[in-house]
């Protein structure tokens, strides 16, 4: 209750709000510090799953929590960005690398408006099934026609180097920062959008659909842009999932396993909020590896990889469950609510 | 000289954007050819039911209804809870489809009433129940009553270019102008979920007035609101009729206010429209006092359906 009633911040623009200040604190951070210390394990294993997967989980974050359409289908739309700018990095000659992202996040956009046309009649439970049906169909598409991974033969293909305008992104930290500066800029992107009269129209459209189509919102319009869009920013997390983190093309990785865990991103980080999805890839990335070190600290060798398998499934799950119990807004308004409560604290001492 | 005057002005105190202007400019050309039209052949009602009949399985809500709304009046719709009154907006509204009869906006006979298109026909509506967008600020809800003029795509907004930088503001400005004439301010920032009844009430009526409409459908505004409250709205939507020739149609169960600011009355019950007209035929007539003036009215704090 407390976190609704709080004034929203005020969408003026370039103003140096805190929230401002902290965002370009961040930056600084990400751009002027981590490169220098962080060590490669630190980027491999930690930083480039999770710069992809936030970005995912933006995307899923405008379909889910801003136009409030379920899906099951984020991982298909990361391969379908994944395989498109491999494909057009391939066979397009000296296609720049960052014009094959930008037709892996419209190949994306394409295929998400056609899974999303479902959602002009299904909505909630219906909606979800029928978005799963985009989830098996590109899995078998991309494994059955083998033209997409350029005929190898056992489906797995290298990623292109990573060069923009003559810069090239190599090793580790290179990889990162191509990475982050396609997330900063997506995301940045993405935050104009939920803030403009179509962001508007989106929460409107998932709010009260009959009020918004009797105010004039183009209902049917809206819902497919949200497809749309969000595919597009997954599209291009699929192609860096791929590219920038992987190094490899292949289908297995774009399971249902990867679909969930998007969608759980979005609800433990916070539906309709864009740092929502950093907070909860943070955490879906940071989680494993925390456990499986307490688990062999505690256990020692009876936590073997199996057992970790098993306990992370449990946890997780029952992390999901306590977060749509306790707290349905997810770490982002856990967060406000800490700082609040800080902020109370201080403020009166 | 009325203090509402300045939320209804669509050259209001700011400079307006040349287009927005000349889009106003317009609309008030399309009305004054549309007043000559219908100084021709007599006023054609803005808004007329023909034979509505509308069934829920085996509850009849609507059962041959006719109704006509003349241009700048406002017309009450009376009657006790369950009569059909909602349930005859919704159908003006196409959110009901009538098993029978025809709805005729300014003149033109539609089967049905394309929901979509409702805001470009000028009409706007209130809901009963509050059909309001918990997920935005109250600015937000109000603006976005606007949607239905946005000519701006997504990746211009995006792009933040002049004219959907200049749209947005538009929008925004009318927004202010109804907080302030509506007494939202305290609440403008905030988000629309977790407000008080009667807030929601001016928020959704804010929402529907930012459209500019023509034709305001009003499910039961006051509901929920203080006596000063009332007071307030009623001059208030007198105001707007009478500086903007403003059609209204209001369901409202304070019959002392329904008698004081309307020009006609309709009376519903069971579906059946048993009277229509001035307020003090409505006020003498036998049937009307039988059914709902002699009775006191069960719904006054808008529960209900
Ligand atoms: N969506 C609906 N489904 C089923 N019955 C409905 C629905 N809407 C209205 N009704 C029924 O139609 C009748 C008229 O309701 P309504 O129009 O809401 O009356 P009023 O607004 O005058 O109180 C009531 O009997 C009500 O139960
Ligand atoms: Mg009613």
């Amino acid at each position: 209750m407390s976190i609704i009633t709080l004034p929203l911040p005020s969408s003026a623009g370039l103003v140096l709000t805190p929230k401002a200040l902290g965002i370009a604190a961040l930056l600084v951070v990400a751009y002027g510090v981590v490169p220098f210390v962080g060590s490669s394990y630190v980027f491999e294993a930690l930083l480039l799953p999770f710069l992809a997967l936030s970005l995912a989980g933006v995307g899923l974050n405008i379909l889910t929590g801003y136009a409030g359409q379920v899906s099951l289908g984020s991982a298909a739309f990361m391969a379908v960005g994944a395989f498109a700018a491999y494909n057009f990095n391939l066979r397009v000659e000296d296609l720049p690398l960052i014009v094959s992202l930008v037709l892996a996040g419209l190949s994306a956009a394409a295929v998400g408006i056609v899974f999303g046309l479902p959602s002009l009649r299904l909505r909630g439970f219906y909606l979800a099934v029928s978005t799963l049906a985009a989830q098996f169909f590109v899995q078998w598409v991309l494994t059955k026609f083998s033209w997409f991974s350029n005929n190898s033969a056992s489906g797995v293909i290298d990623a292109p180097p990573l060069t923009i305008a003559g810069l090239s992104f190599e090793g580790p930290v290179g990889r990162y920062l191509f990475a982050l500066a396609i997330v900063t800029v997506l995301t940045f992107l993405a935050h104009r959008l939920v803030t403009s009269q179509t962001g508007s129209n989106l929460i409107a459209v998932r709010d009260n659909e009959t009020a918004a189509r009797i105010i004039g919102v183009p209902v049917l319009k809206t819902k497919l842009l949200a497809f749309a869009v969000s595919s597009f920013i997954i599209g291009v997390a699929g192609a860096l999932w791929a590219f920038a983190y992987l190094r490899t093309v292949e289908p297995a990785g774009f399971n249902l396993d990867r679909s969930f865990q998007i969608l759980f991103i979005v609800i433990i980080g916070g539906l309709a909020t864009i740092r929502g999805a950093f907070l909860g890839a943070g955490l879906i990335v940071v989680f494993p590896l925390v456990l499986s070190r307490a688990g062999a600290f505690v256990f020692g060798d009876i936590f073997d990889s199996g057992v970790l398998d098993m306990t992370q499934r449990i946890v997780l799950g029952a992390l999901i469950i306590a977060f749509l119990i306790l707290e349905p807004d997810g770490l982002s308004a856990l967060l406000d609510r800490l700082r609040h409560r800080f902020a109370a604290v201080f403020g009166r001492a | 000289m009325s203090p509402f005057l300045p939320a209804f002005s669509h050259f209001g105190s700011l400079p307006l954007p040349s287009e927005i202007v000349e889009h106003l400019l317009d609309r008030s050309a399309e009305r004054s050819a549309q007043r000559e039209r219908q100084a021709a052949t007599g006023p054609a009602p803005v808004l007329a039911l023909e034979d509505i009949t509308l069934s829920f399985g085996g509850v009849t809500a609507l059962s041959g209804v006719d109704l006509s709304v003349r241009s700048g009046e406002i017309k009450a719709i009376i009657g006790p809870n369950g009569a059909g009154k909602s349930s005859l907006i919704n159908v003006i509204s196409g959110i009901y489809r009538p098993d029978r009869g025809s709805v005729a906006i300014d003149g033109r006979r539609l089967r049905s009433v394309p929901t979509e298109r409702l805001a470009s026909l000028g009409i706007a509506r209130t809901f009963q129940n509050l059909a309001l967008f918990k997920g935005l600020s109250v600015i937000d809800n109000i603006a976005t009553g606007r949607a239905y003029r946005s000519r701006t795509s997504f990746l211009s907004q995006i792009a933040g270019l002049p004219a959907a930088r200049r749209e947005r503001e538009a929008a925004r400005e009318r927004a202010r102008q109804l907080i302030a004439f509506l007494h939202l301010d305290a609440y403008a920032d905030r988000l629309a979920g977790a407000l008080p009844y009667g807030v929601l009430k001016r928020i959704e009526l804010a929402r529907a007035l930012a459209a500019e409409p023509r034709l305001l459908l009003l499910d039961e505004p006051m509901a929920g609101m203080t006596v000063t409250e009332k007071n307030e709205l009623a001059e208030f939507i007198a105001a707007a009729r009478r500086e903007f020739g403003l059609t209204v149609v209001l369901i409202e169960h304070d019959i002392g206010i329904v008698m004081a600011l309307s020009d006609s009355i309709a009376v519903l019950d069971y579906g059946r429209k048993i009277a229509d007209g001035a307020p003090a035929e409505i006020a003498a007539d036998q049937k009307v006092i039988d059914a709902y003036l002699g009775v006191a009215p069960e719904n006054e704090n808008g529960d209900g359906i």
